[in-house]
């Protein structure tokens, strides 16, 4: 079980929710559980959402452990030049 | 076995040298191919019309005449490319801004374009282009675009991110929000509180070389592409959609590069040029004019943003807080929500909010610009720290120094930091001798910090060795910056071989797997991720080879130095070998020798620096002067020192030019004043001092050689160290970028006059 801070636009698709509880090994498996709690938040995922793991981004790698006791926030998927 | 990018501390022989780049007497003899420089046999020429007013409806397009223009194979408007987006907002969009279907919503917003023999007759036949426009009232500033009574660009855009959901539509797309504790509680706890509103006009990336494309579409339906471009895949990807092609059936080329900076991530003429050779038959070419890439590329966005910071008498920062107003051109993207995000980065802050409004006005459509947003939102907070640095008497590097995140910090846009850099930046600027360096009369001294995220991305790479042992590197991103040395040099590191043996080369997207753009500081740290793993695929098989030549088992095999080497008890006779000795085995050992490497490059790590800049203001004119300019940023591991303090000094520069004269200027008719480098004023050698450079090498962790990205927080200081070094000059605070002559004497008089 990882806790998973969500960013604001991200947060009003899922109800106002700003902590989630998720029982996720990776990534892939956190999207998909919140796509499935919040059906809301499919749209930003399928746009892409950034995953900052201990301070690290992770914007592809859904393959990426979600360590337990990491920090995990969601964030946008940024644009650069 | 996947590939471990964790960083390992190894010795360099090759990483860290400073070689000749492989593209450098092409570019200095002129014999280099950019965009422009490639023709087909048949070709025509492409030309597009625009609109010249800022907001209207189309009413009707009548081609007729132009299209019975003698020399001209094709017209196409909006009905040419119907829209195939299927609901994708994003992409409608771009479509929408390539080519306006109901609305133009800018002053140069293509709305038809045609397909000639030759230049005159393309111009003549634009001529002959009917249009009847119903004119709008129209809305170019950020501030006035935001009122309830403000033109309203979209009758369908409902400000996003607040609720209730706004029962009418505006301008504002969408509103973001950052931060964390209790801001109002923060000020309370103040000593001392400065408050200040600030505006940056819209600036251009300034790239040398316009856009340019040759289409060619077949009746078979396979398609070619000639284009310059930050990113070839991505324009496959976006013009197959638009277009409706197959994606594989569709070869894009990306030229040599004169300048992007994030101004060529995007499409514009390509869809177009695609679009014209389909109906002609025939491959046409488009190449931008220098009023074009103003009037309708992609410039960063014009700002209005309020910065509040309060501290205590000893220098801590109780609270921040800041509201941003990013102009996006016609179309919501997110650059406010990236300065919200940037904005107070560089700060370990107890309490901090920042709100971001993506606000839409009659311009060309927001572009990225080298870390885009992030620059403005720097110059605001930077200034206040600065005034506030001047208000309790404190040192301001000092003030930076006490208030910098660092590791185990609550970042303002939410994750906690792991190890960052700002520090040693702020700590290698305080050291530095310009910081110790005399100041004369009308000078002054400003120092600012910048933060960056940076990212990775899809990366794909070959390494192929060749019949005689040389080695061929075909990388995916495009090269912006010099990277094809710093790739070589990496293969020649893995290798063990010397950097001259490695040609790095930049395929195209039929010959290569898909790779994202060189953009976010990706090329180098993903690329170079890619060819120490292609390179130590390759190395596997030469071992193999090896192995099979001597007729020994595979563990036996070593590889040292460029060489595989037979090891254990047995194997000790056995003279080792080159790769140019396993290379001229191949065909009868297995074959052609190659490594490949796909891998998604995430961990990029995040990114600051710290920029000191002396300036000196004519008080008569209001002329400013760089006089000394120093940047300190981190480069986890610089693979080619030369290119790394390149990005560095090419950042400041822009952002010399941006803080201190570069701005579209808008007349009253909505349309762009000064579309051209006499009016619109970029930095010149004569214009810049020698821009010195601190590369730090804090390893990142998530890289084997430690590499950072270092092509866009460069221009994240500029701004604001410029705008502290002109406000201690003239001794008033300066709050509107750029601060060109005239607005700096009317900022003097307006002081004098209280």
């Amino acid at each position: 079980m990882v806790a998973v801070t969500l960013w604001g636009s991200l947060s009003a698709a899922a109800g106002g929710a700003r902590t989630i509880e998720v029982e996720a090994a990776d990534i892939r498996a956190l999207f998909r559980v919140l796509a499935q709690r919040y059906p809301g938040t499919a749209p930003l995922i399928a746009r892409g959402i950034a995953v900052s793991i201990d301070g690290v981004l992770y914007r592809d790698t859904w393959s990426k452990d979600l360590p337990a006791g990491a920090e995990i926030f969601l964030l946008p998927r940024i644009a650069g030049g | 076995m996947g590939f471990d990018p964790r960083y390992t501390n190894q010795r360099f022989k090759s990483v860290g040298t400073r070689p000749i780049r492989p593209d450098g007497v092409d570019k200095v003899t002129g014999r280099a191919r950019y965009g422009a420089d490639f023709n087909m046999a048949g070709q025509l020429v492409g030309r597009i019309l625009r609109s010249p007013h800022a907001h209207a409806v189309i009413r009707r397009i009548d081609t007729s005449k132009a299209a019975a223009l003698s020399g001209v194979k094709a017209v196409i408007t909006a009905a040419d490319l119907p829209d195939l987006t299927a609901g994708d907002s994003g992409l409608f969009d771009i479509l929408d801004n390539c080519m306006a279907r109901t609305k133009v919503f800018y002053d140069g917003h293509a709305i038809a374009a045609v397909a000639a023999i030759d230049v005159q007759t393309a111009m003549a036949a634009l001529a002959l282009i009917e249009v009847e426009y119903a004119v709008l009232p129209h809305v170019t500033d950020v501030d006035a675009a935001m009122l309830g009574s403000a033109p309203l660009l979209h009758e369908t855009v409902f400000t996003g991110g607040v609720e209730p959901r706004p029962a009418t539509p505006s301008n504002v797309a969408n509103r973001s929000q950052y931060g964390h504790g209790d801001v109002e509680a923060g000020f309370r706890e103040a000593d001392v509180i400065v408050a200040r509103a600030f505006k940056t006009e819209q600036t251009h990336q300034g790239y040398i070389e316009p856009h340019a494309c040759v289409a060619n579409v077949n009746a078979d339906g396979t398609s070619e592409l000639w284009v310059c471009t930050q990113g070839h895949f991505v324009v496959r990807q976006q013009c197959a959609a638009l277009l409706g092609l197959e994606v594989s059936k569709l070869r894009v080329t990306s030229s040599e590069i004169g300048g992007g900076f994030g101004g060529k991530t995007h499409i514009w003429a390509e869809p177009v040029a695609l679009a014209l050779s389909r109906k002609a038959g025939r491959p046409v070419k488009i190449v931008m004019s220098r009023e074009e890439v103003f009037r309708a590329s992609g410039p960063t966005s014009a700002t209005s943003i309020d910065v509040k910071i309060g501290v205590r008498k000893d220098g801590t920062i109780t609270a921040a807080a800041a509201e941003l107003r990013y102009s996006c051109g016609p179309y919501a993207g997110m650059w406010a929500e990236l300065g919200a995000m940037t904005a107070f980065a560089c700060y370990g802050l107890e309490h901090v909010r920042s709100v971001g409004y993506e606000v839409l006005v009659n311009r060309p459509k927001t572009a990225a610009y080298r870390a885009p947003s992030a620059p403005m939102a720097a110059f605001a907070v930077e200034s206040v720290i600065d005034e506030l640095a001047q208000k309790i008497g404190m040192d301001p590097v000092a003030l930076r120094v006490m208030n910098a995140a660092r590791e185990g910090t609550r970042s303002s846009y939410g994750p906690v930091f792991g190890p960052i850099g700002i520090g040693p930046t702020l700590e290698a600027a305080r050291n530095h001798p310009h910081m110790k360096a005399p100041l004369g009369k009308n000078q002054g001294r400003g120092l600012a910090c910048g933060f960056w995220f940076n990212f990775g991305g899809q990366t794909c790479t070959d390494l192929n060795i060749g019949a005689d042992g040389t080695v061929t590197l075909a990388v995916g991103t495009v090269d912006v910056g010099g990277s094809r040395a710093s790739l070589s040099l990496v293969a020649a590191e893995e290798l063990g071989i010397d950097y001259a043996q490695v040609q790095t080369v930049i395929a195209d997207t039929a010959t290569l797997g898909y790779n994202d753009m060189t953009d976010g500081s990706r090329g180098t740290f993903s690329s170079s991720m890619a060819t120490i793993s292609a390179a130590r695929n390759a190395i596997a098989v030469m071992r193999g080879r090896a192995a099979a030549m001597w007729a020994i088992p595979l563990e036996d095999v070593a590889w040292q130095d460029g060489h595989a080497v037979a090891t254990g008890p047995t194997q000790g006779n056995l003279a080792r070998l080159s790769i140019r000795a396993i290379a001229a085995a191949a065909a009868t050992s297995g074959g052609p020798i190659a490594g490949h490497s796909e891998l998604v490059a995430d961990g990029a790590g995040v990114s600051f620096a710290t920029h000191i800049c002396d300036v000196e203001v004519d008080p008569e004119t209001g002329a400013t002067r760089v006089l000394r300019y120093t940047v300190v940023q981190d480069a986890g591991k610089a693979v080619h020192p030369t290119y790394v303090e390149g990005q560095y000094q090419g950042g400041a520069a822009q952002g010399i030019g941006w803080a201190l004269n570069e701005e579209y200027v808008y007349g009253e008719d909505g349309r762009l004043q000064n579309a051209g480098f006499l009016d619109y004023r970029v930095p010149v050698c004569s214009d810049l001092p020698m821009i010195d450079t601190q590369i730090l090498e804090i390893p990142n962790p998530n890289h084997p050689y430690g590499v950072r990205g270092v092509g866009e927080t460069s221009i994240v200081p500029p701004l604001g160290a410029i705008a502290n070094a002109v406000s201690h000059a003239v001794g008033v605070r300066m709050t509107h970028i750029p601060m060109s002559p005239p607005r700096i004497l009317a900022t003097m008089e307006a002081a004098q006059a209280g």
